[in-house]
């Protein structure tokens, strides 16, 4: 089995269109969006729901008030400022979900601030009165869905929760399970931006990483630094340029640097209103559109094919 | 003021936004710029800062003591993050694993474990013009962004304008950056992944209470649907930017859209003046 990651140093390079677009042409693969923070693949591939399920994140502490006699242990040892001692920790903006807002405010009670607790668990450890206990946090959700596609595995982290990389890992293992489900050789997956914590769960074992660049000194800039990334952990990488040729000479030079790093340049994909146009009407482009993007994009796929046996073979 | 830009997603023009509106208010008082987006630092790209000094961004990760482990294993049990594991009564250690949160010296009975600055990345800070600069940058392969944000955030100096560039989506490192903030303008764009994004990052900013409005970007390749939104929602729209092959090839080139048009300074400058007013709306209300 094959995994064709999609990344990009940064969002908004178009890997999401692409892996849709890529995902209308690829046959017997599974596809999975490992972008847990804004995942966006759905919007296009349109999945039908099969299966909810339940994802837990890291611990967050939780101060039970009866027990606790307010000696202040906990904060000195939190190095979060996750304690605060009974004014609200931050401005709830009309949830009206704060404890302390209530018949309590005479006496301070300890309280955790959940967004800013990491979950180490030190004040469970150090608090003399037992008062302290770390409680599971349900941070989001992960699905598996039948599109027009083949089947899709995608998540949703809860706003303002940690653990993307754990939420990929879970994801990315669905999709690997699914694939042998179904006799799939390949699973393509939109990668989350960046090169922090959920990347680094994506690109581990992948067979081939395509990063999407932009010809933009950003872009560069960008490409530079995730493919470093690549390199850190012995990921073959080919690139993509998307609207190349909005900045043609940016994009000769990413070329020239590609050669020289021997990086092969998968594909060029010219600037045509027609992606856009099938983003808005969410419909993969290759399957709504016979214009020059498509078929760029159609040239990448040709490409992509044999990079993939390729770095499968290098293994 | 402490205004922060931020979006669902990456790509959609945050950078773009505040290096035109620091370059365009520069004139008229001080302002400076940081860029929270560690993992792909950009604006210093547009607004070219010259470095004066670079600082190392730590976290205290265990050192173990051989001499007084006796390999019982509490330190190991005792972290949530897996940084530290027995392997034949020895110790080993995962510095980048680690959270620093100093739970194991805490634990270990021996007194055994002694904390260690591990380098994360880096901040650095310069002068851009007029304009006050630092940005973060993480280590290539190192996964924690929230330390090295708030290092930068440590900059933001007192007075003026501070514009705070941040790292994209909506988990922990944006809330690191958009926390404390007194203002935060959200970029997006007029399609259903700008939709999307832009709901997520509206439900992260409400829940941390700080007001906020939106910018649309490439406002002209796309449909109706995000100021539907906004509209339904009472967000307003403070700025438009169409799309325009010249600007792309402007920012491709790393310039600001207010050095080659300058009819795009008063845009910025009526953004300021907008973002004040509402700052200013809110802190009545609150007061209240």
């Amino acid at each position: 089995m094959q995994e064709l990651l999609v990344i990009s140093g940064k969002g908004g390079t178009g890997k999401t269109s692409l892996v849709a677009a890529l995902a209308a042409l690829a046959e017997d693969k599974v596809l999975a969006d490992c972008d847990v923070d804004a995942a966006d693949l759905h919007l296009l591939l349109r999945p039908e729901v099969e299966s909810v399920n339940e994802f837990y994140g890291s611990s967050k502490a939780v101060i039970n008030a009866d027990l606790c006699t307010r000696c202040g242990r906990c904060r000195e040892v939190c190095r979060y400022q996750a304690i605060t001692d009974g004014a609200p920790a931050r401005a709830l903006s009309g949830s009206g979900q704060s404890p302390s807002s209530g018949s309590r405010q005479s006496t301070p009670v300890f309280q955790v601030d959940p967004i800013a607790c990491e979950g180490c668990g030190v004040c469970a450890h150090t608090c003399p009165a037992g008062a302290i206990t770390m409680k599971s946090n349900l941070a989001g959700y992960w699905y598996i869905s039948a599109t027009p596609y083949g089947p899709l595995v995608h998540a949703q982290l809860g706003l303002a929760e940690d653990n993307s990389g754990k939420l990929v890992t879970q994801v990315r293992q669905e999709a690997r399970r699914l694939a042998e489900e179904n006799n799939a050789w390949l699973i393509i997956t939109d990668g989350p931006p960046g090169i922090g914590c959920p990347v680094i769960s994506s690109l581990t074992g992948v067979t081939l990483a395509l990063v999407v660049t932009e010809p933009t000194v950003a872009g560069w800039h960008d490409l530079e630094r995730v493919v470093k990334l690549a390199d850190h952990f012995k990921v073959p990488v080919a690139v993509c340029i998307n609207k190349y040729d909005l900045a043609p000479e940016k994009s000769r030079e990413i070329e020239a640097y590609c050669y020289e790093q021997g990086l092969a340049v998968a594909g060029k994909i010219p600037f045509d209103v027609d992606v856009a146009r099938a983003l808005v009407n969410a419909v993969p482009l290759t399957a709504c559109s016979r214009g020059i993007a498509a078929t760029a994009v159609e040239a990448l796929w040709d490409s992509l094919q044999v990079q993939l046996v390729k770095a499968f073979n290098s293994k | 003021m402490i205004i922060t830009v931020a979006s669902g997603k990456g790509g959609t023009g945050k950078t773009t936004i505040v290096t035109n509106l620091a370059l365009a208010l520069a004139r008229k008082m001080p302002v400076q710029v940081l860029d929270c987006d560690v993992e792909e630092p950009n604006a210093h790209l547009f607004l070219h800062p010259e470095f004066q000094e670079e600082e190392e961004v730590t976290l205290p990760v265990p050192e173990v003591d051989s001499n007084k482990c006796d390999g019982c294993g509490k330190c190991s049990e005792a972290c949530a993050f897996h940084a530290l594991a027995v392997a034949g009564g020895r110790v080993i250690t995962f510095p980048e694993m680690c959270h620093g949160c100093g739970g194991c010296a805490l634990v270990c009975p021996q007194g055994a474990i002694t904390e260690k600055p591990h380098r994360i990345g880096v901040v650095a800070r310069g002068q851009a013009g007029r304009i006050a600069f630092a940005h973060g940058m993480i280590d290539v392969g190192h996964p924690l962004a929230p330390p090295v944000i708030k290092a930068v955030k440590k900059r933001a100096a007192g007075e003026g304008l501070t514009l705070i560039d941040a790292p994209p989506g909506t988990s922990c490192p944006v809330v690191a950056a958009v926390k404390d903030s007194d203002f935060c303008l959200l970029v997006t764009e007029p399609t259903p992944f700008g939709l999307n994004d832009l709901k997520l990052a509206v439900g992260m900013v409400r829940e941390l209470g700080v007001p906020f409005a939106v910018v649309i970007n490439r406002s002209s390749l796309g449909d109706q649907r995000v100021e539907r939104y906004c509209r339904q929602e009472r967000i307003p729209v403070l700025l438009k930017i169409p799309f325009d092959k010249r600007y792309a090839a402007t920012y491709a080139r790393g310039k600001c859209l207010v050095e080659e048009y300058p009819d795009w300074v008063a845009a910025f400058v009526g953004l300021w003046q907008e973002i004040e007013r509402l700052v200013s709306q809110h802190a009545r209300v609150a007061g209240n």
